[in-house]
């Protein structure tokens, strides 16, 4: 019986110091890992090859920058499915889609503080990681059956915006907005 | 009692948990408790091989077709393409070519998925077969045998539209077996140098064939669920909606397709629900739209882009 009131004393005191150890966690927390990630929810990386940067939420809005892959944006405005954003510390803005953009973590930039304060300890990279060119090198040694100069030619088909529009104009078809 | 060295081994499995309860809600459970780990990593309250423990773990259990990047979506379906173009040989007319194109990348604008890594990009095959191929990241492929069942461009465009509903629903990734993916993802290096070493890159590169091989087997030889068909197919309406297209084209198309279509054959006829079921399915999300008046300066350039398909 005696024992057992020890048992149970020593048990309290034990779950105090859990208690002790979860406050001082939410502290922990609280001052040094949220305000990082709060202000990581406002930064996103750009995700393809080459964003373009638009005039207007719309993929007809002129082209003002290209952000090559892996640039970190900050978002300044939601607007369906278009984010106008802005790189810190270049005074570059423009709307880009939401496919454009990742919450990811592509490439690891330096030069802004924005950036700095972003990145904590040891973020992973995701540029070039996984299946990547070497890995299609590999695979294209393994199977030398497979030709790929058509898949390249294939990706110098490509249109411009203005020819596009010309395109829509002409068959009278009205303008593409993007969905989502 | 608890003393100060155990405060400290038990501190970083507190904080691991509360991030975890934290941020739940606003994050993947697999990317919090990454964060973690890496945090409490390079605070030194863990070292750093229990940390790529953790994260080593995490990984293995929570990854999914989804959290490929563009990238690599970009990378598998630019193998995926070079399979198809094993088995037919492009049709090499640049008029027709680059009328498909022009739709193709007119209408991807308007799917919920418009930006890729390289972008979409169209290829005729020379084939009397009806078929097409939607390679993931947006390669893809439609023969002479299915542009003979469009009767008009506003058909074409929702040729090209169900096709990018299989790229922007990822119905090519969702092919990959689960185990492949954990393969692929395990034998990635974490962190640290950007080049692998040989034996990671072999690993790397024999989940990335079988990859190639679970989404062509699919794509070529089985066929997506008939679900997976219907969605594309839902996908493909609400894009001619959004671009100005006629939704009621991919009907029309596909009631030509009934009738040019041999039962017995190995395209669509192998691969696909049949076309009346795919217009009985349909005509809850065309119904709603009143047909377009095709202009005239349309007809024309449709006829003579596609004039000897």
């Amino acid at each position: 019986m005696r024992k057992s009131i020890l048992y149970n004393l020593s048990e309290k005191i034990r779950i105090m110091s859990h208690l002790k150890v979860i406050l001082f966690s939410f502290i922990f927390l609280g001052m040094f890992v949220l305000p990082g990630v709060a202000g990581y929810q406002k930064l996103l990386s750009v995700q393809i090859r080459e964003a373009q940067l638009r005039s207007s939420p719309s993929f007809l809005g002129k082209i003002t920058n290209r952000l090559a892959y892996g640039r970190i944006v900050e978002v300044l405005k939601d607007q369906g499915a278009w984010k106008r954003v802005a790189v810190p510390g270049s005074g570059i803005q423009g709307w880009v889609h939401v496919s454009t953009l990742t919450t990811k973590k592509i490439a690891l930039q330096s030069g802004t503080a924005d950036v700095k304060s972003s990145v904590t300890g040891a973020e992973l990279a995701l540029a070039g990681k996984g299946f990547n060119a070497a890995v299609e090198d590999e695979f294209k040694k393994k199977n030398s059956n497979l030709d790929f100069t058509w898949v390249d030619r294939m990706e110098t088909l490509k249109f411009t915006t203005e020819e596009i529009q010309e395109f829509l104009r002409d068959g009278h078809v009205i303008t593409p907005e993007g969905g989502v | 009692m608890i003393n100060a060295a155990q405060y400290a081994i038990r501190l970083p499995l507190y904080l691991l948990l509360l991030a975890i309860i934290v941020f739940t809600g606003c994050q993947t459970m697999e990317s919090v408790i990454t964060t973690a780990a890496t945090v409490a990593g390079s605070q030194g309250m863990i070292d750093n091989s229990q940390a790529d423990t953790i994260i080593k773990h995490t990984s293995a259990v929570s990854r999914s077709f989804e959290e490929f990047t563009p990238e690599q979506e970009y990378y598998i379906g630019r193998s995926v393409a070079a399979v198809v173009l094993s088995k037919y040989s492009p049709y090499m007319n640049k008029k027709a070519n680059d009328y498909v194109n022009i739709i193709g990348q007119t209408v991807a604008l308007a799917s919920d998925l418009p930006e890729t890594f390289a972008g979409y990009h169209f290829l005729i095959l020379n084939s009397d077969e009806v078929n097409a191929f939607a390679a993931p990241g947006g390669l893809i492929f439609v023969t002479r045998g299915l542009l003979r069942c469009c009767p008009s461009e506003d058909a074409v465009a929702a040729v090209l539209a169900h096709e990018i509903g299989h790229t922007q629903n990822k119905h090519g990734l969702q092919a990959i077996k689960r185990a492949r993916i954990t393969q692929a993802f395990t034998s990635l290096a974490l962190e640290g140098a950007k080049t692998f070493g040989r034996q990671e890159l072999a690993q790397l590169t024999e989940a990335f064939e079988g990859t190639i091989s679970d989404i062509t087997g699919t794509m070529i030889n089985n066929g997506y669920s008939r679900s997976l068909e219907y969605d594309a197919d839902r996908t493909a309406v609400t894009i001619l909606s959004r671009v100005g297209y006629d939704p009621h084209a991919l009907t029309e198309m596909l009631q030509m397709m009934g009738k040019r279509l041999n039962p017995k054959g190995l395209d669509f006829a192998k691969t696909h629900p049949s076309p009346s079921s795919r217009v009985a399915k349909i005509k809850m999300y065309t119904d709603k739209y009143s047909p377009v008046l095709i202009p005239e300066a349309r007809k024309v350039r449709f006829a003579k882009a596609l004039a000897n398909i």
